[in-house]
């Protein structure tokens, strides 16, 4: 017990940078825009909360910066897809580009630079259980926003009438636009609120995580979100589940790095790649090969009105 | 006043290359202003980058060895592409390819340079083909995303060549630097005129001539066209799209591990973890600037070759990493996609009367 409490208790916090974003994902493509830019927006996420942490001295600042850089970044992606209607796979592949470039040229002047970032806060009462205690209630507050976050999405999503409006587009945007719902403006906002979760995320890494700002610091963890949404099959309370899995593999593979081992770093390093394509592979087959449940059917999609097919 | 937009039904050759044209200025203007906000003087950077890589023969000569990679890389995702099969895996692929070669050298050398560049050039296509061909196979029997499985097998890939460089392959006197032996003399490509311009230039411009014909004459072309754009009229017609995206993965993925044994072979003569520079991500933009087309490609391999020894030039004059290259990547990329909505619609406004 006491050799896997601490690592099950960083497996939450190596999984909850992740569940942002996945999280974010998920909004982002239930209203059918597909974004693959997640790796370049995590990063300049994670540089703005780490720079506005550092010259602020406030982690809530940094966390808060983070947020609001994402959506105003995530404008040109939604402008390029729905008022453009450009070819989504493309256009988030720029946008990792162009964040990855961003954040490194902005970031070459801090690299091994610190900040005192957000410290662990031991809930009173919950914190005391046995096991689940110390794994999931001695952390600190973006990981307690995170449990939070996965049922507001869930209840936006399935319970409120924004929720059914991004749905509607998503899966039938001729039928949403018929209803009088405004397949632009519901595009736009899950765009939006959804890259601010991932750039959030991302600072998580900086301010939270690692405390300092290193190049590439995202290291595919954006393209692990990705394939998350597709695990999770758009359904927020799975992507929790699925983030705590790729942060158990990372926490597991960065304890036998530290035990001392004589398998070589790389070789461990590959554990989560391989995994995510291991997750993918078991779902596909799972749902064979017709269209996947929960799947936005207009998923990466343009919508034009005068286009009745 | 109102905005009016339609669907074009036919653009003529002029009004697409103005198209690209305005999308390439508008993509350097905006990358002056985001190279000003970030501290850097925009016309100094630019004259820089283009003083670098083309304002004498050395510079030109650096371009041209750095469009070898990308011409193979570009043609390696353009083929995908032409069958809307995303792979996003031609650094992977590369480095496959690469790391095929290298072992070549390492365990099965023979000092003869056909036998050699022969057996180096099948191992790198085999390599990269399979590593392609892998997610091809799961995409065509579970229809698994091949957008994250090529995407994930590139971070592979790189820590594969990290553990060979830094463990059994390191060269015992490079002082511990992580990289292997020089490649002898039968596993070389020659240099011309004493520049780093290697003969793989053959291999990158025989490959596009002949993706020129298969892909735009023959029936096999066609077929991959059809799938690409209308699945449901290629089952129709009983065309095998399951056979076919497995094998474009493969000649996509061998085309990319025939461009690692080039760079090899050609330019570095050794393994070491640097040489991915990126070059499967930029053919990405290439091929989409070149609109699929193989010898359009050539050409535009060259621009970004240019781009990427101007931003080498950057990282030694004005010390700024070489990244800041990939933000005009981006860039780029998001300008074309706009302009793609003029190339497709048409837009007029119209006064408003009674």
């Amino acid at each position: 017990m006491e050799l896997i409490v601490p690592i099950l208790a960083a497996a939450v916090r190596s999984g909850t940078p992740i569940l942002y974003a996945t999280l974010g994902e998920i909004m982002t493509e239930k209203s059918g825009v597909l974004n693959l830019g997640l790796e370049g927006i995590m990063l300049i996420g994670a540089y703005v909360g780490f720079i506005v942490t550092y010259n602020t001295g406030s982690p809530f600042w940094g966390l808060v910066a983070a947020f609001f850089v994402g959506m105003a970044v995530n404008v040109v992606h939604a402008f390029l897809c729905i008022s453009l209607k450009a070819n989504q796979v493309i256009c988030g592949l720029a946008m990792t580009m162009f964040g990855t470039g961003v954040s490194s040229l902005l970031g070459r002047g801090y690299v091994g630079e610190t900040i005192a970032g957000l410290q662990a806060v031991a809930l009173p009462g919950l914190s005391s259980f046995p096991v689940v205690g110390p794994v999931f209630f001695s952390q600190d507050v973006m990981v307690y926003i995170s449990y939070l976050l996965v049922f507001v999405v869930w209840f936006l999503m399935y319970k409120t009438k924004f929720g059914l409006m991004i749905r509607a587009v998503g899966d039938s945007p001729l039928s949403a636009e018929a209803a009088g719902i405004s397949v632009s403006a519901v595009r736009y906002a899950s765009t939006l609120l959804g890259g601010g979760l991932v750039s959030l995320g991302g600072a998580y890494l900086t301010v939270v995580y690692s405390h300092m700002w290193v190049d590439l610091m995202t290291a595919g963890r954006g393209w692990i979100a990705v394939a998350l949404v597709i695990f999770a099959i758009w359904n927020p309370l799975r992507a929790a589940l699925g983030s705590y899995l790729f942060g158990g593999v990372e926490a597991l593979q960065m304890r036998i790095q530290a035990g001392g081992t004589t398998v070589p770093a790389p070789l461990l390093m590959m554990l989560p790649y391989i995994l995510t394509i291991a997750v993918l592979v078991v779902i596909s087959v799972f749902k064979g090969r017709g269209r996947m449940l929960g799947a936005p059917s207009a998923l990466g999609l343009p919508f034009y009105r005068e286009e009745r097919e | 006043m109102r905005i009016k937009v339609e669907k074009r039904f036919y653009i003529t050759k002029w009004q697409e290359v103005c198209i690209i044209l305005a999308s390439i200025v508008l993509a350097f203007s905006s990358g002056a202003l985001v190279f000003h906000f970030l501290g850097v003087d925009p016309l100094e950077a630019y004259k820089m980058m283009i003083d670098g890589s083309l304002g004498d023969f050395y510079g030109v000569s650096e371009t041209v060895a750095k469009t070898i990679p990308l011409i193979m890389c570009s043609l390696a995702v353009a083929l995908s592409f032409t069958m809307v099969v995303w792979n996003i895996g031609a650094e992977g692929q590369f480095v496959l390819g690469a790391l095929a070669c290298t072992a070549f050298v390492r365990y099965l050398y023979v000092d003869n340079f056909v036998v050699m560049l022969a057996c180096m050039g099948i191992s790198a296509l085999l390599a990269g083909g399979l590593w392609g061909a892998f997610a091809g196979f799961l995409k065509a029997r579970w229809n698994v995303n091949e957008i994250i499985t090529t995407l994930m097998m590139n971070y592979v890939a790189i820590l594969l060549l990290q553990y060979f460089v830094y463990g059994s392959w390191r060269d015992p006197t490079s002082l511990g630097f992580p990289m292997t032996p020089l490649f002898p003399k039968s596993a070389r490509l020659h240099q011309f005129f004493s520049t780093r311009v290697h003969s793989g230039i053959f291999f990158a411009v025989i490959i596009a001539l002949i993706l020129w014909i298969v892909v735009r004459k023959g029936v096999w072309g066609y077929e991959i066209r059809v799938s690409g754009q209308n699945p449901k009229a290629a089952d129709y017609a009983g065309i095998r799209s399951t056979r076919n995206v497995i094998l474009v993965m493969f000649l996509s993925g061998a085309i990319a591990g025939l461009a690692g044994m080039a760079e090899m072979a050609g330019l570095h003569r050794r393994l070491q973890p640097g040489f991915a520079v990126g070059y499967g991500y930029t053919a990405i933009i290439i091929a989409w600037l070149a609109r699929l087309h193989p010898l359009a490609i050539i050409f535009v391999s060259f621009l970004f070759g240019a781009l990427f020894v101007g931003g080498e030039n950057l990282q030694i004059a004005m010390r700024l990493p070489l990244s800041s290259v990939q933000i005009l990547q981006g860039l780029i990329l998001f300008f074309l996609l706009g302009g793609e909505f003029f190339r497709n619609y048409r837009v007029s406004f119209i006064s408003r009367k009674r």
